[in-house]
């Protein structure tokens, strides 16, 4: 197993990076999403716990960027590139998205889930960073965890084991 | 977001009381249903970060049950039951007479019996709410998930998301005296609806606002 202390832990609205041997993980993602960037040739690995789609909505008085899908991204880009990933290489994958609870006639907070993996992808296009993999939607719970010395990202949840991508 | 900044001590222990009806009133409920005394603890209202919220039932990888509610009127707000999947299977045996297989799966009968005893005593605690409040507040139909804490009580917290990175939580637990049935309830009311809740019990309002 993985020694402890290499593990980054990213929580809920969160973005953190790692380089070389170490481990970022973010447990119980739902209706939220995890991004991950990657940089293979210097081994540099980002991940964002992306709650919502759009800043548009915010009412707080300091964004957390960590927060939105449309500020996250860009903002985790720019921390790989700091350590000197070079963004033609960086490539992305995500998981989560899911719809925990359906209701008949539910309303769009209710859709939120597909929404953010929606959102994500727009602002990676953007981007131009390529999605290599994506394990989204359904109605289940997943935690994430991205090995940076592969770039493979494993997905665990409840019901489905787990899932390498 | 400096609405809750400094809650002062008399709203809080006016949202405890909140808690303190409606989920008595779900307890009493219960009780009846299982003819048996239900105990129940000293409600917590904290604010909290969202990341701490899971943590109020083992953590965001803890497997559990809840039955989520959305609750809608002049208070709006979202509502879960959360037990062990170990607790609802007991629970199912006693109430239900359901012959429970021992394993982590539930079957399509015993998830809508659970949504339906869910559904019961979210009732209670809600109409008991509205009538301290005089405010209206319906659930919508329950719906019943088993899975990581994490990822299903995020789902409570996106209305406070648009507004910082914490939420006010009303958690009350309840237990049979054995401790073979335990339940906690969880209460996360709208941010916009605190003021009609202070507003319709006479708290004063704060200056600044």
């Amino acid at each position: 197993m993985i020694d402890e202390h290499n593990i980054v832990k990213v929580g809920m609205a969160d973005l953190n990076v790692v380089q070389n041997s170490g481990i970022i993980r973010t447990t119980g993602l739902g209706s939220c999403v995890g991004v991950t960037l990657y940089d293979p040739a210097l081994k540099i690995g980002g991940m964002a716990h992306v709650m919502l789609p759009s800043s548009d909505i915010a009412r707080e008085g300091t964004l957390n960027i960590a927060k939105y899908a449309d500020t996250a991204i860009p903002a985790l880009l720019e921390q790989l590139q700091k350590l000197g990933a070079n963004k033609e290489r960086i490539v992305a994958k995500m998981a989560g998205g899911s719809q925990m609870f359906t209701f008949a006639g539910s309303g769009d907070s209710m859709r939120i889930g597909p929404r953010n993996v929606e959102s994500c992808k727009q602002k990676l296009e953007q981007l131009g960073i390529p999605v290599l993999a994506e394990d989204t939607g359904g109605n289940y719970g997943r935690t994430i965890e991205m090995d940076c010395n592969t770039g493979i990202l494993f997905v665990r949840s409840v019901q489905m084991g787990v899932k390498e991508l | 977001m400096n609405l809750f900044n400094d809650f002062e001590d008399l709203k809080l222990d006016v949202l405890k009381e909140v808690g303190n009806i409606g989920a008595g009133h779900a307890a009493t409920a219960l009780s009846r249903l299982l003819g048996k005394p239900i105990d129940m603890a000293v409600p917590k209202v904290q604010m909290l970060p969202f990341e701490q919220i899971p943590d109020k039932v083992g953590g965001a990888e803890q497997v559990v049950l809840a039955v989520f509610f959305r609750v809608e009127g002049e208070a709006p707000g979202n509502l879960f039951f959360i037990m062990t999947p170990l607790a609802a299977k007991k629970l199912l045996h006693r109430l239900a007479g359901l012959d429970v297989i021992q394993d982590d799966t539930f079957s399509e009968m015993e998830q809508s019996a659970l949504a339906e005893i869910g559904n019961i005593l979210a009732g209670s605690y809600l109409s008991s709410l509205a009538d301290f409040t005089k405010l209206t507040m319906l659930p919508t139909v329950p719906a019943l998930a088993m899975d990581m804490a994490g990822a299903i009580l995020s789902y409570g917290l996106l209305q406070f998301g648009e507004m910082g990175d914490d939420a006010l939580l009303i958690d009350t637990t309840f237990l049979e005296g054995h401790h073979e049935v335990e339940g906690q309830f969880f209460l996360i009311p709208d941010p916009h609806s605190f003021d009609k809740i202070f507003a319709s019990l006479g708290v004063p309002l704060t200056n600044d606002r």
